[in-house]
This record gives C-alpha cells, structure tokens and sequence, in this order.
C-alpha cells in the first residue's frame, strides 16, 4: 500500500515537472480544453440545434471523429502484437506506449459519445442494473462492453507492467500474458463492432456492406500506426529514451501493406457500386461526384483519395521510408487521408439521399469544430501526460526507492 | 376496440374546447384515483427515489415547484418498469408541470393497449391529392416543435411529390453509347412511377397537380421494427397493440432509431420544442403527443391518445378524400381487415422485412 502511494506521488511528481516546451505544449492544449467545456455547456443548454445536425443528417463530425479514433485505439494492436507474438526486441521495449496511445484515444471516443448523444445526462440509462442495457440485441450496447474493456485490458497490462518496472519486481506471466492476449484479439473487436455499428443498417446501403470490418481495420491498421510513428520520433527527439530504428521500420511496413489493402477495398467499392449504378449508391456517387448539384464533400473526397494514394506510393520509396526525417510527410499525409475517408467522407453520405430521397448537405458549426478540437486536445493532454510517465519509468527516473 | 364511426373533422377552435371537455383516461378507476392523488403519493412516497422528490415536488407550492419537478423526472424509472403507482405519480407530475407551463389543464393519459386490438392502417394512394392537410392536423394534434429555424420544425407526415414522367418520340434513337448498339436509352431516366425519388417540398398554387401523384408517408410501426433492435436502452419498444412507441423521459438521444428507419420517420429535438401555449393540444398520452423535451427523438404513434379511446387518428379524420383508413386487424369488419381482404395492396420496402402495419392500396 505504502509502495502504491509511494508510485502515484512520484508519477505525479515526475510528470508535472518539464521545461519551457513542455509547459507551452500543455498550456496550449488547456485553452482548447476550456474552449471545448465552454461549447459543450452550450451544447447541452442550448441542444443540438448549435451545431449542423439535423433530422436528417443526425450524425456528423462527432461521429466521425468516434470511428476513426476507435481505430486509432485499436491500432496500437500493431506495436502489441509484433512485440509479444514476434518478440520483436525493439517492439518489445515500446509495447506499453502502444497500450498508453490505446489508453488515451479510448477515453477520446467516450468523450466523443458524449458530445454526440442529445441527452448525455441520462446516459446512466445505459448502466445494467440501475438502467436498461439492451444486450445483446443492440449493436451500441456491444459497441459500449468491447471499448469498456479495452480500456480496462489496456489500462491493466500498461500500468502492471510499468508498476513491476517502478518497484524492480519480476512481471507475473501467469496472469500477465493471457490478458495481454486477450487484449490483442479484443483490439480487433472493437473495430469490427464499430464497422457493424454502421454496416447493419439495412436502412442506409452507403454502409450495408459486409467489407466494413475488415475496411476499417486495414485503415485503422494504417493510421494507428501513422500517429505512433510521428510519436516516436518526437520521442526519439526531445527525450533521452531511444525508440530502435527497428521499430519504426516495422510500423512503416505495415501501414505500407495496411495502407495498399484499404485503397484496394476502396477501389473495389467504387467499381461494384458505379458499374451497377443502383440507387443504392447515390450515397457514394454524391460523396465522389455530387449530387443534384450539391458538391460539399467531393472536394474532401478526392482530397483524401490523393494524399492516400501518395503517401502509398511514398511508403514504397526506400529512400523516403527510411529516411526519418523525411518519414512524417507519408505519415502526417496518411492520417489526414484517412480521417477524411473515414470520417465524414463515411459518415455524412450515408445520410444523403435520406431513406426516401432527400438530398441535403451538413456544414459543421463552430461549436462542432471547437468541441472537437478540444476533445482531441484533451486526448494530446492525457497521452502527452501517459507518454512522459512510461518513458520516466522505462528510463528509471522514476524508481522505487530512488526519490529518497 | 372497433372503429364504426369516422367522426367528422372540426374546426381547431372547436376542438380545442372539445378536447379540454374530455376525460384524461376512459379507465373510470384512473380517473377516481386523481381526486385522492395527494393522498396517495403520501402512502406511496418511500417507493423510490423518484417518488420522494415527485412528491416533495407536489407538495411544494413555491415557484421552485417546476425545477424540483424536472429534478425528480431525471430519476424516473423506464415506463414499463414502473408500478402502477409509479405511473400513476409520474404521470401526476407531468399534468401539474404542463399545465404550469402552458396555462390550461393538461391531462396525461396512461391508458395501455386494450385486449383484441392489433392496429392497423391503409392509404390508398390513388385518392391521395397532396393537400398535406394531413401534416398540418398531425402537427397541431402531436404538439410537435413549430419552430420557423430549420431544426426547430418537426413534421412526422412527409407527402412526397412524384412526377409522372414523360416518354418522348425525339429520344428513342438516342442514348448511350451512340452509334454503336444502345445500352442505356434516351428515355432511361424519366421519373415515371419511380418510388422514393420524391420531393416534399413541393409548393404548387393549387392540388392535384396535373403532372405529380403524391405518396404519404410516416412511421409504418412495423412488426419487425430495426429502430427497437439498435435502442441501447429498450426506450423504444413495441406497443401489445401494435405502435411502436418512444418513452421521452428515459430517451438518451443517441440516434441509432434514426439511422436504421428505412423510412426515415423519427425526428431529433434539436432544441427544446417550439410549442406556443395557445397552440398546446391539453389532452396527451405518455407515450404519445405529450410535450416533448430537448435531445430525444420522436415519430408517429397514431394517436395513441385518440385511438387508445375510440377515436380515429388525427391525420384519418382530417383526410377529406378519405385516403387514409385506420382499424382493428383483428376485427375482420373493420375498414382495414376489409381493404386487406379486398384490395391489392403493398408494403413499402416489403424486401427489408420490416413488416409494416401501414399498407399502400390502390381501388
């Protein structure tokens, strides 16, 4: 118990101390935070009306950003998994940094389910026992228990393993690696409960389709990886821990393979539904062309499918991907072509035409764009805070014992 | 439950006054419980959470009597989880903070589905001139949000306008590919008896217009409804009788309902509704037209509150073609057991397996 006290004090302690850099960074960050509460708060006097949903197109920036940011989650499955199933040495040293960037985009989809739902104070409603939990028959009550757990698999094997580093002990495998097993496969169901959160809607044919899950885990097995690149090298930079070569390398091949599958299973989708042409793909044809004249979302399309497809093609220049300072042009390039695709280029056709055949468009307020500015601040602020603690452990800065 | 008589449509006023005349419930037994209500909260207040408050509310004359009020509904159990005690209070605290808010007697009724009656309706689309008085009359009767901003105006019935398309002598060489055998016509893409590429906001000086056929549509409380199968929360459910129904106050507002309605039924309360007092209808159904509030969705119920007590829905009653048939299925000599005996009739989407109660006929 005294160790326990002892480990909390001295992470606390660690992670608040920093340089000028740090306090900028943090500070930054804590203004779009309170801009973020602030819009929340209006959103939830005022309603919904203060951002661009409508009946119609009930579904937007918030929604997007959850889809995307499960993958995210999920992606840290990449570093995880070679770690553990490969014991890959320079994986190994960083796997539970994947499990803090899981950690922080889990508690950034919950904050997104907040700012999506009308009524996020009754969402006790939800809670067995004291509300109703529609299980097994509701795909969002599965979407709930699968991202619940990840967050808890994740904050368990993270922390365990960086306590046993704190106090010099040796890891208990007995009980360490099923869970860390367990949370390898459970990373792949929370992304194919969220693809089946959209694609078992018979209502909406944008997204009836059985390619969603794996669609969405080969973006998500691209830009996961993209943003713990870019982590590591600003790591590698600013820190005295030392990320392997080995390691980046690894990741950048599998975004390369992740990034090439996801652009095949696109291509696929734009020949199956445009050679037919039914009206069930006017979702997809206003999404690339437009639609009775309305254009808001072909811009961001073809956006997307350009920087997919040159970050692609970058990834497969050796002299690019192997050169880290060259490599987050490819990476930054990707997680942004990525967040479009799946994001609202995902989202909001589904809405357009409405079931009986209504075009409209969505433009995200204000409100919407600060909300979820913030939302992603406070996910920065909370993995910048994770980051520095593991990597002051894995440093041995902070040790049992040591502060005395 | 049989429907004989098609009571004829009146003016608002003279509703409104008709309406206030009427009794909240048909159930004599509810309706002796409202004079003792106080007195039974007393014995019922140690049931719940929700109840102490529900009855401090109640008992509390001051201005902060409406907060304490919507402080206890926060706390309030899902509908059908409730005792009849429970109901009976919820629905005490209901009547009392709408009819402050809105400055006339409201009654909330809470009468259930009655045995035998499975609801069912028919519209018959050859009648139908697009009049839309049917949207209007189910606005003022549901109390849906007024609002001139666009989130704020909510219409359950949409009439969606269809051209009759035209087939022209000048296209038929032409078409796609050129010269070289035709693939897609010169006349491919007229509108003619398509479904569902509609338009409602059509605004012509009068109706029918020669060119268009019009097709209602609103909730088709299907027996099979994808919106009740995606809830989180069972807040939307089934009725024994056969609407699909929404329990406002334990609504979450996440909008999943929405995206599966393959007919695009529910609507969002984007912002708190619209709903002038004058304009309030006084006389509501809890799991009906009751005033709504912020953040949670709402749809059709066919009038829960009219139709639970002999009456037709307000849109049947308003419909002076009379395309629009409301009854029993279980009756074999109500109107719709009739057209569905008697009529070719469809439902719409039949191939998502939805099983709508609501059946398109033609004569």
């Amino acid at each position: 118990m005294q160790q326990l006290t002892r480990f909390a004090a001295d992470y606390v302690g660690y992670v608040l101390k920093g340089g000028t850099k740090f306090y900028a960074w943090m500070g930054a960050l804590g203004v779009l935070i309170i801009g973020m509460l602030y819009v929340f708060y209006l959103q939830n006097t005022e309603g919904l009306i203060v951002t661009g949903m409508t009946s119609q197109i009930h579904d937007g920036l918030y929604f997007a950003n959850l889809v995307f940011l499960v993958g995210v989650a999920a992606g840290a499955v990449t570093i995880v998994f070679p770690a553990y199933a490969y014991h890959h040495e320079g994986m190994h040293k960083v796997a539970v940094l994947g499990e803090m960037l899981a950690i922080s985009a889990v508690i950034m989809v919950t904050m997104f389910v907040f700012a999506h739902m009308g009524r996020p104070d009754r969402l006790w409603h939800m809670l067995p026992i004291i509300g109703i939990y529609n299980f097994p028959h509701s795909m969002l009550g599965w979407d709930v228990l699968v991202l619940t757990g990840y967050l808890i698999l994740n904050a368990i094997c993270g922390f365990y393993y960086l306590w046993c580093k704190y106090t010099g002990q040796p890891i208990n495998r007995k009980w360490f690696m099923p869970l860390v097993w367990i949370a390898i496969v459970w990373a792949l169901s929370i992304h194919t409960v969220t693809a089946f959160l959209i694609s078992t809607m018979p209502a909406r044919p944008m997204w009836f389709h059985s390619m969603m899950p794996i669609r969405f885990i080969a973006t998500a097995f691209a830009a996961g990886p993209c943003l713990i690149i870019l982590a590591f090298l600003i790591i590698r930079n600013n820190t005295k821990f030392w990320v392997d070569d080995s390691a980046i390398k690894l990741l950048t091949t599998i975004v390369t393979w992740c990034l090439g599958i996801a652009l095949f299973l696109t291509l696929s989708e734009v020949v199956v539904e445009l050679y037919a042409r039914t009206e069930h793909a006017n979702g997809l044809y206003y999404l690339m062309f437009g639609l009775h004249g309305l254009t808001n979302l072909v811009p961001w399309f073809w956006g997307a499918v350009i920087l997919m497809i040159s970050s692609f093609v970058l990834f497969l220049i050796p002299s690019i991907r192997n050169n880290f300072k060259l490599l987050p042009i490819p990476c930054v390039m990707a997680f942004a072509g990525i967040w479009i695709e799946k994001g609202m280029g995902l989202i909001v056709p589904g809405f357009i035409p409405t079931p009986i055949g209504e075009v409209t468009e969505y433009y995200p307020t204000f409100v919407e764009w600060l909300l979820t500015l913030g939302i992603w601040a406070f996910g920065f602020f909370i993995l910048t805070i994770l980051l520095k603690g593991a990597i002051g452990i894995l440093q041995g800065e902070i040790k049992y014992g040591a502060a005395k | 439950m049989t429907i004989k008589k098609n009571i004829p449509a009146v003016p608002v006023e003279q509703r409104a006054s008709e309406c206030l005349a009427q009794p909240a419930s048909a159930d004599p037994s509810k309706a002796a419980l409202k004079t003792t209500r106080r007195d039974f909260l007393k014995a019922s207040g140690m049931l719940s959470m929700s109840s102490l408050m529900g009855t401090a509310a109640l008992m509390t004359q001051s201005d902060e009597a409406k907060a304490a009020i919507e402080w206890a509904e926060h706390f309030q159990k899902n509908y059908r989880l409730m005792t009849d005690a429970e109901k009976a209070e919820a629905r005490a605290r209901l009547e009392r903070r709408y009819s402050q808010e809105y400055g006339k007697q409201v009654t909330v009724d809470t009468t259930g589905p009655q045995p035998g009656v499975l609801m069912g309706y028919a519209l018959n689309i050859r009648k139908c001139i697009g009049c839309r008085r049917c949207v209007h009359a189910c606005v003022a009767e549901n109390n849906q949000s007024r609002g001139t901003k666009p989130g704020e105006k909510i219409e359950w019935i949409q009439v969606l306008r269809m051209e009759r398309g035209k087939f022209e002598q000048g296209k038929m060489d032409h078409g796609y590919p050129e010269g070289l055998g035709i693939q897609v016509g010169g006349n491919a893409y007229t509108p003619a008896g398509q479904v569902l590429e509609g338009q409602y906001h059509y605004n012509p000086e009068a109706v029918p217009e020669q060119d268009a056929t019009y097709m209602p549509i609103a909730c088709m409380q299907c027996e099979k409804p994808p919106c009740v199968k995606v809830c989180p929360v069972r807040t939307t459910y089934r009725e024994a009788d056969g609407p699909v129904v929404i329990d406002y106050n334990w609504c979450i507002g996440c909008r999943m309902c929405m995206g599966a309605c393959p007919y695009w039924a529910r609507r969002i309360n984007l912002a708190s509704p619209v709903l002038p007092k004058e304009e309030m209808n006084p006389v509501t159904h809890y799991l009906g037209n009751r005033p709504r509030m912020r953040g949670v969705v709402e749809k059709c119920h066919w009038c829960l509150q009219r139709t639970r007590h002999d009456r037709y829905p307000a849109c049947v009653e308003v419909c002076p073609v009379g395309a629009r048939k409301f009854g029993n299925l279980l009756d074999p000599e109500s109107e719709v057991s009739k057209i569905l005996e008697r009529k070719n009739v469809f439902r719409l989407k039949a191939e998502l397996n939805t099983f709508p109660k609501f059946f398109y006929f033609y004569d």
